[in-house]
């Protein structure tokens, strides 16, 4: 009886309440409707024209020099186009860039990584403007195809970098090397390699990421994914050379990965003294000043492989936002930042080399210890120009981890694998 | 509750039974809200709780419905996700989790062995723990009671972020804890980049370096057995430790809590009829602390199910994605690889996983004494 009341009772309770809940869920709709501006269908945003433009700038900053040096740029041109901009430093550039073009209110101008590009531009996010900056055929080559999607040229290339050999002195000279056993091929690699191993030093540390060991199967011939980044070609046999050579360094003890050598990454490790020589970019050079002033190297060309020389590049565009209010200004704004002078300061202030061909002379007389760096522009590869792609990469960068172990040729079935879904898909 | 029932009844028994006349004769209907002084309570409740209703709809229940409707989508994370050209899609996101030979399933996968190891291994551990601590500060006999309770409970009042930068730099390869393990003159791992799994490292004492070929080949759900077997990576570890360390104060002042509403009486009369230290907590303590010891293992699985900061500042999922867990793998597919539909997917998965075991768990905990509870829990 008691049970048969409650129920009763609770069944009235809730048979008013539920009135009030489709109510209450109502108001709850009404409301969500009404603070939604996003329920509209946008299309493309409204364009100002005249009057002053006020540029949000969202940078992925390498540190204090770099927001310096890209904030006074912006306020110079800011000050002579009569507009205002802000330069915004982001703690996390793919998660802020994300969240504020899901938020339909993305910065006029953002950087972007090559190896996100296809992500943004895939889904309309991005403006192609490339052709419209002052001479576009003056960046280089391998550049300007890192930034083309579906044959639009999309935006500038803001400077790159690129892969090459440092070898310390000390440890070389100590192994009884000279300069004339500067590897220029893989054969030329392996010997010193073994004449360094018998003095009891750690020849090479490479990262264990495609980012390091891409470098090879470019120098073998091959690559992920064919030129147009439309099929995928991991599993060619070029690359299973490639990866072969790079596991018989690594089996030989002739090479290593920077973790096992206690450091976090390759320039660590070669910093460190404990390997003779590395691979590393061009950012290499700010981390041996600062942190191991004492330790002299030079930089080399890659060796070459199988099918000549090969290097990869790293490099950010000036991304204008495809829902940017203030397009012309934008464009402007990057035009102003990828002049020769322009790029000449930014390479100055923070290291970095200057994306046009025009700039090359000028760069290479103020530092010419980087002419490894900016000779690899002419064969370098640039990151995989496909979208969805950073997840089967990554993928593929923990199997690396495993190569030494592996089987070069399932290790890089499983990536053709992934590689096609995601082109084909 | 016997008030409320009371009420109730005197209400069912003036509008319907009794014998007593619902009309009294004047012939008038009566509204259905105006039942005399109690008629509007009902209303009166649901008005006073419309603020939080209101609040919590639009802030928790409403996400959840968005959440829900975009993980049937293909939205690339473009304006937003109710407008008419974002592509729907169906199930398709789960099929992929679930059904789909490929990288998307690979991966959560692989996430969801990770994290159920560490679920297998955090929770009891962090229970046991926090238990063993809150007898001991419990203890009578204990002098500076307050230094240990603070102490212990210190690391979860202590921001997890921060915490974890610590531990990297203690478990580097040249860190504290590996010098430590040298005095004994034990070579430390390198913690946070090895990605051996433990079952695979005990396993290889015995001479079992790969996969035997029972293992190796197949497996449920896109991992081989050998893959599942691995056990939690030697990095995953690491960040057990820490999570350990750092919730155990937090539960071990739940169980403090419950301990002193333990009646000293009942210790007294159990000591008096001869019961050992170890019978008295086994036979008197534990029992009444059943209702917290099902609040403390509830919170852990679901703290466990859904770990993600410590992940995000100290390991991003590597080694060898050995310490990926649903939790980052749907952030870092939703806001690093756009694919904000699959994120979707992969969160509203991890949800459906932490109630069924949620609900699993309190079935095995329900109490056996009464069979007419058997059921409640379905209500």
């Amino acid at each position: 009886m008691r049970r048969a009341l409650m129920r009763r009772r609770s069944s009235g309770f809730f048979g008013r309440g539920a009135a009030v809940a489709v109510l209450a869920a109502g108001t709850l709709l009404a409301s969500a409707a009404c603070g939604g501006d996003g329920f509209d269908d946008g299309g493309t945003a409204a364009q100002q024209t005249t009057g002053p433009a006020s540029l949000q700038i969202l940078i992925g900053s390498s540190g204090d020099a770099e927001t310096t040096a890209v904030k006074d740029a912006a306020q110079a041109w800011a000050t002579k186009s009569g507009n205002t901009a802000t330069v915004t430093p982001a703690q996390d550039l793919t998660q802020q860039l994300g969240q504020s073009l899901a938020g339909d209110n993305p910065p006029d101008v953002f950087y972007v990584d090559a190896g996100r590009f296809a992500d943004y531009a895939s889904v309309g996010a991005l403006e192609p403007y490339g052709d419209k900056v002052d001479n576009p055929g003056d960046f280089y080559q391998s550049l300007k195809d890192t930034f083309t999607f579906d044959g639009k040229f999309y935006c500038a290339p803001k400077d790159f970098s690129t892969l090459a050999l440092e070898i310390n002195t000390d440890l070389w000279t100590k192994a009884g090397l000279t300069d004339a056993d500067i590897p220029t091929t893989w054969d030329q690699l392996t010997s010193a390699a073994q004449k360094l191993k018998a003095k009891g030093t750690m020849p090479l540390a490479i990262a264990d990421t495609r980012d390091r060991v891409g470098a090879f199967l470019v120098q073998s011939g091959g690559w992920i994914v064919s030129k147009d980044g439309k099929q995928a070609t991991a599993d060619s046999a070029e690359n299973v050379t490639a990866l072969t050579y790079v596991q018989s360094l690594l089996k030989g003890g002739l090479a290593s990965y920077p973790k096992a050598l206690d450091a976090g990454w390759g320039g660590e490790a070669f910093g460190k003294g404990k390997a003779a020589m590395t691979i590393e970019g061009n950012w290499i050079k700010g981390a041996m000043t600062n942190d191991f002033p004492s330790i002299k190297y030079s930089v080399h060309e890659l060796p070459a492989g199988p099918k000549g020389k090969g290097t990869l590049s790293f490099t950010n565009c000036w991304g204008i936002a495809a829902k940017s209010k203030f397009k012309e200004q934008a464009i402007d704004f990057v035009k102003a930042m990828t002049t020769v002078d322009q790029q000449m300061s930014f390479a100055k202030a923070f290291g970095v080399m200057p994306s046009r061909q025009s700039a090359r002379d000028q760069y290479t007389s103020a530092f010419p210890a980087d002419k490894a760096f900016i000779d690899g522009a002419e064969y370098a590869q640039g990151p995989v120009n496909a979208p969805k792609m950073d997840s089967v990469l990554a993928d593929f960068d923990a199997s690396l981890n495993g190569l030494a172990k592996g089987d070069p040729k399932a290790l890089l079935g499983t990536l053709q694998k992934n590689t096609q879904a995601n082109l084909g898909g | 509750m016997s008030t409320v029932t009371t009420a109730a009844a005197d209400r069912d028994d003036r509008s319907a039974g009794g014998g007593r006349p619902a009309h009294r004769g004047t012939g008038r209907r009566r509204p259905r809200f105006g039942r005399g002084i109690r008629g509007n309570e009902a209303m009166a409740g649901w008005l006073f709780v419309l603020p939080i209703v209101v609040i919590l709809g639009v802030f928790l229940f409403l996400p959840i419905l968005m959440a829900f409707w975009v993980s049937l989508t293909d939205w690339r994370g473009q304006g937003s996700p109710f407008k008419s050209g974002v592509p729907f899609v169906g199930t398709d996101n789960y099929t992929q989790l679930f059904a789909q030979d490929g990288l998307a399933r690979r991966d959560f996968m692989t996430s969801i062995r990770n994290n159920f190891y560490y679920v297998l291994i955090v929770v009891p551990v962090q229970t046991a723990l926090a238990l063993g601590l809150a007898l001991l500060v419990n203890n009578r006999m204990l002098k500076a009671k307050g230094f240990f309770r603070t102490a212990f409970y210190f690391p979860s009042v202590t921001s997890s972020v921060a915490i974890s930068v610590v531990f990297l730099f203690m478990f580097a390869n040249s860190g504290a804890i590996n010098g430590i393990l040298s005095w004994f003159g034990i070579d430390g791992p390198a913690w946070f980049s090895d990605s051996r799994g433990l079952i695979h490292l005990i396993l290889g004492l015995f001479g079992v370096d790969s996969a035997p070929a029972a293992l190796g080949n197949g497996g449920p759900l896109g991992l081989t057995w050998w893959e599942w077997l691995s056990g939690p990576s030697v990095a995953l570890c690491a960040i057990m430790f820490l999570v350990i360390w750092t919730t155990s104060g937090t539960f071990m002042l739940m169980f403090l809590a419950a301990l002193q509403s333990v009646p000293v009486s009942l210790d007294e009369a159990s000591e008096i009829d001869g019961a050992t230290r170890w019978q008295r907590v086994r036979y008197v303590t534990l029992p009444l602390l059943k209702p917290t010891m099902f609040l403390v293992l509830t919170l852990g699985l679901i703290g466990t199910w859904q770990v993600f900061d410590q992940i995000y500042v100290m390991s991003q999922g590597n080694p060898a994605k050995t310490t990926l867990t649903p939790a980052f793998l749907s952030y870092r597919t939703a806001f690093k690889d756009l694919d904000y539909g699959q994120g979707a997917a992969i969160a509203f998965v991890l949800f459906v996983i932490i109630i069924v075991l949620t609900l699993a768990q309190r079935w095995i905990m329900r109490d056996r004494d009464e069979p007419r509870r058997r059921f409640r829990w379905l209500r």
